[in-house]
């Protein structure tokens, strides 16, 4: 069969990849929903997490179709679609493919793939990724009976050790906002990919991290008013979609 | 036959749809080769999983470590298999058992976490769905400049309003792993969005470490 990486063959197989990863999202709700009805839980708090969960989504997801866009100019769409829908992400696959292609003498973007070359990508994002998916399996019950022990020691210490863990998640993330504010007093690291940015460049995330962290103490404050409870469900979401609005203006002006 | 508990049949059926996927996954390739009659070319594939594969083998098992204690076993066992953990399936997770009111070490939280993940990969997979059949009207829309930064803005949009959720809550905690986090990221170049993946787990082990003198000490 001619290859093309466009061919219904190849929507086929990552649909059938796709509808099993599906598959296993409402298995696990599923099972969850009924657990919780078992422990006796309000459902009336589990629907509102889950249209939370839902709203919350929309954006970041929107932001992975466009990855999805950008790869399938060279990859074709079956395989970013498949890529992004089962682990992933866009600047894993273009470091991944762009590794198999230049082992080949190639480079991405300079023309489409022949089969060979299809494969040979395929086959190193494959592999390259999996490593968690069976990692879980064989070491996550016992990483999960380690934390189950520290609380039977010591419950208050288990609670501070997942806050911990989750703040020092956080506090990367926070960091990482502030890693091009070099910018200002650096004029070399204002070159990114052979273009000159500007000085202020660096500070269009901090401001944006900034509008969203203070539209999240709005909320916060107004959710403690009797008819504005409601809010809690959206909070996350709206301080998500204003910070993003916020970006449009202030990289025109900053960036 | 004794009944399994709930947690014990998580970790069953995860482990099942785990491998499933993993051998799907591994078929796909296999299938491709067998479809339009061609080989891989061994050498150049050697050379570049070798140029791919430790490194991020290497992270993803540090991943592993750090992620799965806090997604609860079912969301890991999604989250490892539908991916994009940091920038959406924890966030995700955090939110809700934030606005639950329930500990991550709970049955409550492990169930309220893989209900939100759940919910989160479903209404990823049908968005990528809708993107891939609509791609021709839909990529003049969502590639026009005027939008593109605020798709360049999404982790601080995102960790702006989640980091005063969780660090109001925890800030005798968050103050050492957040001044030395600003730090390190703006005075040492080869930290920036390539790398904030490795820090995670440094600054966990940070932040554990300083929690526990202060726990120690009676300041928490």
């Amino acid at each position: 069969m001619s290859f093309d990486v466009n061919h219904w063959i190849l929507f086929l197989m990552a649909g059938i990849l796709v509808a099993v990863v599906l598959a296993q999202s409402v298995f696990f709700l599923i099972k969850a929903l009924r657990r919780t009805k078992e422990l006796g839980m309000d459902q009336k708090k589990i629907r509102k997490t889950m249209l939370t969960a839902a709203i919350f989504t929309i954006a970041p997801a929107v932001a992975i179709v466009i990855s999805v866009m950008v790869l399938s100019k060279t990859l074709g769409l079956p395989l970013p679609w498949l890529r992004l829908s089962v682990v992933g992400s866009m600047s894993y696959e273009t470091v991944a493919a762009n590794n198999a292609l230049s082992a080949m003498g190639q480079t991405l973007g300079a023309g489409s793939l022949d089969a060979q070359q299809f494969v040979n990508v395929l086959i190193v994002m494959t592999v390259s990724i999996m490593l968690g998916i069976w990692l879980v399996p064989l070491i996550g019950k016992k990483l999960q009976k380690g934390m189950k022990s520290m609380e039977n020691r010591d419950k208050r210490w288990a609670n501070i050790f997942q806050a911990a863990l989750f703040i020092g998640m956080i506090a990367s993330f926070l960091g990482f906002v502030f890693c091009d504010v070099s910018r200002l007093w650096d004029p070399a690291s204002r070159v990114v990919d052979g273009v000159t940015l500007s000085a202020t460049s660096g500070l269009v995330p901090v401001v944006v991290m900034a509008a969203s962290a203070l539209i999240m103490v709005i909320c916060g404050l107004l959710m403690k008013l009797p008819k504005m409870k409601w809010l809690s469900e959206y909070a996350l979401p709206i301080s998500l979609i204003v910070g993003m609005a916020v970006a449009i203006p202030v990289t025109a002006w900053l960036g | 036959m004794k009944k399994l508990s709930y947690m014990d049949s998580v970790h069953r059926d995860g482990t099942i749809w785990n491998l499933s996927v993993m051998v799907l996954l591994l078929a796909f390739p296999v299938a491709c080769c067998f479809v339009f009659n061609v080989a891989p070319e061994w050498k150049s594939l050697l050379m570049g999983l070798f140029a791919t594969a430790p490194m991020y083998w290497a992270v993803g098992a540090i991943e592993t470590v750090t992620y799965v204690p806090m997604l609860g076993a079912g969301g890991s066992y999604l989250s490892f298999v539908t991916g994009n953990i940091s920038n959406l399936k924890l966030p995700c997770a955090l939110n809700a058992l934030d606005q639950n009111g329930v500990s991550a070490n709970s049955e409550e939280g492990e169930v309220v976490s893989t209900i939100a993940i759940a919910v989160s990969s479903i209404v990823t997979t049908i968005i990528i769905i809708i993107g891939v059949v609509m791609i021709v009207p839909l990529t003049p829309v969502l590639s026009a400049p005027v939008l593109q930064p605020a798709f360049d803005q999404i982790l601080p949009a995102l960790f702006g309003g989640l980091g005063v959720a969780f660090v109001s809550k925890n800030w005798k905690i968050a103050i050492a792993p957040i001044v030395l986090m600003l730090i390190l990221f703006i005075f040492v170049p080869a930290l920036n969005a390539g790398t904030v993946g490795i820090m995670v787990p440094v600054c966990a082990l940070f932040t554990i470490g300083v929690s526990r003198i202060m726990y120690k000490k009676g300041m928490i």
